[in-house]
């Protein structure tokens, strides 16, 4: 069985702390499991949760981008599949 | 918390006592490696910037050379120059010692007549200024003396999640016993400028934040730079991190929890003790680079797939969570923090753990970069570094 860290509540994501095989079960800690759906690289990052197209992706309970494509539980979450939106700074100045 | 330096007359303590063997530009560096070869005590930097160049780079180049110089760990310079370099020895060493008291002396390759007279005197200079060196004695200084730099490079997911925690869980026990901590890469804050805005000290501190994040932005734009393009960088990305909001919200976990009581620009000296921010690029070289100049007198470094790097002014201290990362290049990394991840150690258990080696550092142990003798420097430029 493979380990996955969650960071925050409000996180989609996990960080595998080994490779993870296809139909893997990784035990996320932090609370549950989840069934690995493709294989992924150590430190690369688990989809806990169905993420759509557009959908904001989390990790620190942040959003680090948003998915550029449907991405299903358990799926391998890396830069081919989330991207970085712009800021708005203007609306985070005080 | 007190450790063993030397006390400097600008009230400041270093925790080394170098003489700096410092060219001007590109021109003088061979000379001044040769030279710092045949004295022990002595150290050099190769300096590829210097002259040639527009107003804005000389400008920073200057700033790096004069604040290299003023550095706490240095305890006397010998400045190598060519002779028609944008800013001769001879203008350097005034501008080195309107800043500062310490020795500093200078030569110019075309006025001595070639490098091996030059070399022959300023070995003879350097020579004097060990011998002197070596006999001041440490004194017992208040760790409130310290200016840690903190770093980061060649970041993966262990990064964010463990040893940058536990730097930042560092810098807050230094912050709390009076220390100063400088954390910088300034490009690595966005996505996360939002979370460390949070910690200014200031509404103006806060804001400043935010606008060095979004002018950065602006800047790689109007160099045709998409910055999201050149961050993360391939090697993050295979680490595992697929985006700059998600390098950049693991990256400022390093800088702690404590209120950022400074916002400076790229190699500017601190007024203020406390948690520190600094504008600089997120290419680890340089930005180490501005923070030795700013008067660190050591950097912490974590790192997720290794590095060698290392500075010839202040000892780098480099640590990792990436247990195989560890083994693999223990040669090159000091503490091994792989631990986090095993569950074998807590955050505040590492934070205490790196608060020894920092300590043990401050006193003299030589970390494995300082001993191999490495001296990386690169100086950002007006087209900025991503």
């Amino acid at each position: 069985m493979t380990n996955a860290i969650l960071l925050d509540a409000k996180d989609n994501v996990a960080t595998c702390t080994a490779a993870a095989s296809k139909g893997d079960t990784i035990k996320i800690l932090g609370g549950g499991e989840i069934i690995c759906a493709e294989d992924i690289p150590v430190w690369h990052k688990v989809a806990l949760r169905a993420i759509g197209k557009g959908d904001k992706v989390f990790k620190y309970g942040e959003v680090i981008g948003e998915a550029s494509a449907d991405i299903a539980e358990g799926v391998w979450v890396s830069h081919e599949n989330i991207f970085s939106v712009p800021r708005d700074y203007n609306s985070e100045l005080i | 918390m007190n450790f063993w330096g030397y006390k400097r007359s600008d009230g400041r303590a270093g925790i080394r006592n170098h003489v700096l063997i410092l060219p001007t530009c590109a021109c003088g560096s061979e000379t001044a490696r040769v030279v710092a070869s045949q004295v022990r005590g002595a150290v050099n930097i190769i300096f590829n910037t210097g002259c040639s160049d527009v107003a804005a780079n000389t400008e920073l180049s200057q700033k790096i050379l004069t604040g290299f110089a003023c550095n706490p760990n240095v305890f006397g310079v010998v400045i190598i120059g060519l002779g028609c370099e944008t800013v001769p020895h001879a203008k350097l060493r005034g501008k080195i010692q309107a800043m500062t008291s310490k020795p500093v002396v200078s030569f110019g390759i075309q006025e001595e007549g070639g490098t091996l007279k030059t070399i022959e005197k300023a070995v003879r200079a350097a020579r004097d200024l060990a011998a002197e060196a070596a006999l001041q004695q440490k004194e017992l200084c208040d760790i409130s003396e310290l200016l840690l730099g903190i770093e980061c490079g060649g970041s993966d997911a262990t990064s964010g999640i463990a040893s940058n925690p536990a730097v930042g869980e560092l810098s807050d026990k230094l912050v709390d016993l009076g220390a100063s901590t400088l954390m910088s890469e300034s490009i690595e804050w966005i996505g996360g400028e939002h979370v460390l805005a949070r910690r200014a000290a200031t509404p103006e501190l806060h804001n400043r934040i935010i606008q060095i994040c979004a002018d950065y932005e602006a800047h790689l734009k109007a160099a045709g730079q998409d910055c999201r393009a050149g961050q993360p960088t391939p090697g993050n990305k295979d680490g595992g991190l697929s985006t700059i909001d998600e390098k950049s919200l693991g990256c400022i976990r390093k800088g702690g929890t404590r209120p950022i009581v400074e916002v400076l620009n790229q190699a500017e000296r601190p007024t203020k003790r406390g948690a520190i921010v600094m504008d600089t690029a997120g290419y680890d070289i340089s930005s180490v680079t501005s923070m030795v100049a700013a008067g660190c007198n050591a950097i912490i470094f974590t790192t997720g797939r290794g590095t060698p790097t290392g500075n010839a002014i202040v000892p780098v201290l480099k640590v990792t969570a990436n247990a195989k990362t560890y083994s693999w290049m223990e040669d090159n990394i000091d503490v091994d923090l792989s631990g986090i991840i095993a569950g074998t150690l807590t955050i505040g258990e590492a934070g205490e753990l790196l608060l020894g080696k920092v300590h043990d550092v401050c006193n003299g142990r030589l970390t494995k970069a300082e001993a191999y003798g490495f001296s990386d420097v690169a100086v950002d430029h007006v087209c900025r570094f991503v």
